[in-house]
């Protein structure tokens, strides 16, 4: 995976990185240009549920791999003791009384569904 | 006539030198005669609009007018309208009509407004130049060659052809300011939560915020009126007191409408990085501001150049999250043959999905997989805070921000689809205000040696919204820039 975090200030999860790569000998000291490699593609491919067929996997590896150089600029950067910011508001969840507010509208959502048979969304079988 | 702003038109929608079935009939007709070359809308519904444009009338001969009532507009298809499909430019939702609105076009229909349609959109608001669209590219009114920016295109092209007076995008890092200024129209960013996401079918939850386009800030004020205000069906939605953010326009301040106004210059945005044009017109923009009183003085936001790597951990991780549910089973695209349960997700999904939705799908994937989340996702809510903080920072010494909306003006038709890096690139100058959670507006303020429009972007501290559209509206008064229409519409 692309740009080896350059700054050592945490050196467990810089190796985590590393060691996780399929493929790449697991080198602390000499950080090379590290790519996303197809074994990647089809890895986060079968973990986001997209089919990648064969002949377009190399090229999302590549283009994945030009966005990747992009944001591993990132890794340069001092962020020792910074507050990771997850939301643009300091956020609590509001609450609200506990009263049924939503009706029965069932048939509407389902008439929208591409497969249902008394009122279950049809899937393929799951279990035997 | 038909072609003003929204204060002109109210006005005469008011006084009955025009009624609202006017209006909107020939507006109809401006759409049936120039979107086949624009392709600025997905969907048009002529009998909606009519309808909702004899209700208008009936309610302005009833004394039950507000600045709003009888005046098209026209969604951005991210926006969910019961009874109207909601395709987010893509195949997943082709054929999808929501059972419910989105809060902001529930708002604006309750000011009375006229629904025309829904307006074209790069997929699921990812891109910066509408091409990614299943429905085809738009194209921009000043140049057909040309982008008008995107993810929101279809309405900044809408609201520069003249085929609605006013229109709601969406802008998760720049996708309302970047094709307003690409296209020479004014659009404008809201604070995150003043608007709320109540059926804004989400890309980036923790980014995305709807907010209108139109000719003028004067205009921009009013449509945003409309669409502010708290709904507890959106847990982000903030609740505090309703304001007029159209309430400093008015104020009678002489010659120097703007003295006492500071502007911050961020080093950072003058650099190396901008066209030659923008520049200048910028430099143009700025001496005009200090003409109207106002003062400048340079700013730091030193991770600003950090915005765009920052921006594409965060939007990507977020989207994965939020398309799962895009799964073929509930509703939207589901693939014809498949095997078991898992292959038809597979297969339904990349059916429905573009390249450019499945790209950042699988880059967001990536950052939140086992073993990458901290060096990836943490790191970037991490800088994400020094930036937001660069902000805070900058805003003890000036009131708004300006600088350029885009690096360059509209670029051509496909010159950038092979290179996402350098697609995102267009972000550079939007997207941290997004992430800052702040808001930002973009004006005309000149065009480029080809003719096409440059934007200026005004970015104010948290609620700055009145004082930003106030100092816009001065310039506005002083310059005719918002005034110029390409000539296809002409």
């Amino acid at each position: 995976m692309g740009g080896i975090p350059r700054r050592p200030a945490r050196p467990a999860q810089l190796r985590g990185i590393r060691d996780r790569r399929p493929g790449s000998a697991p080198s602390r000291d000499a950080p090379t240009a590290m790519t996303i490699s197809l074994t990647d593609v089809h890895r986060i491919a079968h973990l986001a549920r997209l089919e990648i067929d064969a002949g377009q996997a190399e090229e999302v590896r590549a283009k994945l791999d030009a966005i990747f150089g992009m944001i591993n600029q990132l890794a340069a950067v001092d962020t020792q003791g910074v507050v990771p910011m997850a939301h643009a508001q300091d956020l609590m969840l509001p609450l609200r009384a506990d009263e049924v507010t939503e009706t029965d509208r069932h048939a509407l959502y389902q008439s929208i569904a591409p497969a249902v048979e008394n009122g279950l969304y049809l899937v393929p079988k799951v279990i035997e | 006539m038909i072609t003003a702003p929204i204060t002109l038109l109210s006005a005469a929608l008011r006084e009955r030198r025009l009624s609202s079935v006017e209006l909107t009939q020939g507006l109809l007709d401006r759409i049936a005669r120039l979107d086949p070359g624009l392709n600025a809308f997905i969907t048009v519904d002529r009998e909606r609009a009519l309808a909702d444009a004899k209700a208008a009338d009936a309610a302005i001969a009833a004394g039950r007018a507000g600045p709003l009532t009888g005046i098209p507009v026209a969604h951005k298809d991210i926006l969910a309208t019961a009874g109207m499909r909601t395709t987010c430019g893509s195949r997943m939702l082709a054929t999808y009509t929501s059972p419910f609105d989105a809060h902001v076009v529930e708002a604006l229909a309750r000011a009375g407004t006229v629904l025309v349609g829904k307006t074209n959109m790069d997929e699921f608001a990812m891109g910066s130049s509408s091409e990614t669209s299943h429905f085809g590219p738009v194209k921009n009114p000043w140049n057909p060659e040309c982008v008008p920016g995107g993810s929101s295109g279809g309405s900044a092209a809408a609201v520069a052809a003249r085929l609605v007076p006013g229109a709601t995008g969406t802008d998760t890092g720049g996708s309302i300011r970047q094709p307003a200024a690409l296209s020479g129209v004014c659009g404008l960013k809201p604070t995150y939560g003043v608007c709320s996401r109540y059926g804004l079918v989400a890309f980036a939850s923790s980014l995305d915020q709807a907010g209108p386009f139109a000719q003028t800030a004067h205009d921009v004020a009013l449509l945003l009126n409309a669409m502010a205000g708290h709904d507890p069906r959106d847990s982000t939605s903030l609740d505090r007191p309703g304001e007029d953010y159209a309430r400093l326009l008015g104020e009678a301040r002489g010659v120097k409408p703007l003295a006492g106004l500071t502007i911050g210059l961020p080093r950072e945005y003058f650099g190396g990085g901008i066209d030659a044009d923008v520049g200048q017109a910028l430099d143009s923009a700025l001496a005009e501001f200090r003409a109207l009183g106002a003062t400048t003085v340079e700013v730091e936001l030193p991770n600003a150049g950090l915005s765009v790597p920052v921006y594409y951990v965060i939007a990507p991780a977020e989207a994965s999250s939020n398309l799962s549910r895009f799964d073929g089973v509930r509703y939207g695209h589901r693939a014809a043959t498949y095997g078991d349960l898992t292959d038809m997700y597979r297969k339904s999904r990349a059916e429905g999905f573009g390249a450019e939705v499945r790209r950042r799908i699988l880059v967001g994937t990536y950052v939140l997989s086992h073993g990458y989340y901290d060096a990836y996702y943490l790191k970037a809510q991490q800088v994400r805070h020094l930036i937001a903080e660069d902000f805070r920072r900058a805003y003890r010494t000036c009131d708004v921000i300006m600088g350029p909306t885009a690096p360059t003006a509209a670029f051509r038709i496909g010159a950038k689809t092979d290179d996402p890096v350098q697609m995102y690139l267009n972000d550079i100058y939007t997207v941290a205000a997004n992430l800052a959670g702040a808001p930002a507006l973009s004006i005309p303020c000149g065009f480029d040696r080809n003719g096409m429009p440059i934007g200026l972007q005004i970015q104010g501290n948290y609620f700055a919204e009145a004082r930003m559209l106030d100092v816009a509206h001065r310039y506005q008064q002083a310059t005719d820039w918002h005034r110029r229409v390409p000539a296809v519409a002409a």
